[in-house]
């Protein structure tokens, strides 16, 4: 029984998975972002250009994850382009948790400790308050 | 200028730094830097958020394709991102005492480097004798070529993932793919052939650049309307780009654009010698 579940998950089936989700997960984030741009363009597009040359970080609302997916719910256009960020950050780390779930399938312990380890890395970014 | 006039021109100038950034095979990022700060006058900081979120775009959208392939070594991979994701937030933490004008020196220095080694002699041999590090490690694999499945081992694989360090903090710091320096680990330590190395340190930008992107973003330096037309501008112009190589080989093209880039970097370093940042 072990025998057949290993033989089913081979290499190739994890990396037509992961081959899938970057290519979807890009594509997602890509049309976000545009339809935030178009309608960001279309409610501020004739209002002077932001002054770019002077650095003072972005508001709360675009720091945040809470922050940035309240901004996308109401439909604020800023707020759908943020959100559209935030979803491409995520695909490579949504990517690290499909390796994780096909090596553990495959049975292989060493790669699922490794993946573990980068995930680790990955959250303590996300989630440890590195704001500085 | 009005808000609609910049993003139309952003778009554009995005579009030609991916397609730039693909047939000279720097990446998407690496060429936005220069674009915003130096042609549209953005401080460092938002470049570097922007810049950061075309490497992603322009990594994870061609990895998808060559891990299809089965060209790209995912345990290689896996592996090494250990290094690299430690590196990168350890570089995006020390960006904020760093000062700019230091980081445009950097950048210029490692362009420079980066379009130096996309010019030199790629390693086509393969190693049939890896170390023993590796085959523990089952980093060694096969991959497809126009002559059937070729296997190939590897060795060195201490001083491979002391340079994909490196490589990490210089991407976190710097908010670019630093490929050239993992393809350098991956080449030249490992002793990799050139086309794994190369879609496996593509593979891995994405994750690297997460992991800082994080960091970046709780920050305040991505901004919304500097990030979508750079995402949309790099994507379109890599896709268009990875159309073309198909179709020719840019090997005069390349030396053309390498030299180009390197007036670009002597720039930068110039610029961040005068306090221009």
């Amino acid at each position: 029984m072990k025998k057949t579940v290993s033989n089913k998950w081979q290499d190739t089936d994890v990396e037509q998975i992961v081959g899938q989700l970057l290519r979807y997960g890009v594509l997602t984030a890509t049309i976000v972002a545009f339809v935030g741009g178009a309608f960001y363009i279309a409610t501020r597009g004739g209002m002077p250009m932001p002054s770019y040359h002077k650095f003072t970080g972005e508001g709360a609302g675009f720091t945040t994850y809470g922050g940035i997916i309240n901004g996308a719910l109401s439909l604020n256009s800023a707020g759908i382009i943020q959100f559209g960020v935030l979803l491409l950050i995520a695909t490579p780390v949504l990517r690290i948790i499909f390796s994780l779930v096909g090596f553990a399938l495959e049975k292989d312990r060493l790669y699922v400790c490794i993946t573990l380890l980068v995930l680790a890395v990955i959250m303590t970014s996300i989630f440890g308050g590195l704001k500085v | 200028m009005t808000i609609l006039t910049f993003s139309i021109i952003l778009l554009a100038g995005s579009y030609l730094a991916g397609l730039l950034g693909s047939l000279t095979g720097l990446g998407g990022g690496v060429v936005v830097i220069p674009l915003l700060t130096l042609v549209f006058g953005v401080d460092i900081r938002y470049a570097i958020g922007a810049a950061l979120l075309a490497s992603i775009a322009t990594s994870s959208g061609s990895a998808s394709a060559y891990v299809k392939e089965g060209i790209t070594n995912i345990r290689l991979g896996m592996f090494l991102e250990i290094a690299t994701t430690i590196g990168a937030v350890i570089g995006a933490l020390i960006a904020v005492y760093t000062p700019t004008n230091t980081i445009a020196i950097m950048f210029g220095a490692v362009l420079i480097f980066s379009a130096a080694m996309t010019l030199r002699k790629k390693n086509q041999e393969v190693l049939t004798q890896g170390s023993p590090l590796a085959a523990k490690l089952k980093l060694n694999s096969t991959y497809p070529t126009p002559k059937g499945e070729v296997a190939y081992q590897l060795k060195n694989v201490g001083a491979g993932f002391s340079i994909m360090t490196v490589a990490g903090v210089i991407s976190g710091l710097l908010g670019i793919g630093s490929g050239a320096l993992k393809v350098l680990a991956m080449d030249t330590a490992m002793r990799i052939p050139f086309k794994v190395s190369t879609t496996t340190s593509n593979f891995m930008i994405g994750v690297t650049a997460a992991a800082s992107a994080v960091v970046y973003l709780q920050r305040g330096y991505m901004d919304p309307g500097l990030a979508f037309p750079v995402m949309l501008g790099v994507l379109g112009g890599a896709f268009t780009g990875s159309k073309l190589l198909m179709k020719m080989n840019p090997q005069v093209l390349r030396v053309i654009f390498c030299a180009a880039i390197t007036f670009v970097a002597l720039e930068m370093i110039y610029n961040g010698f005068q306090h221009k940042f």
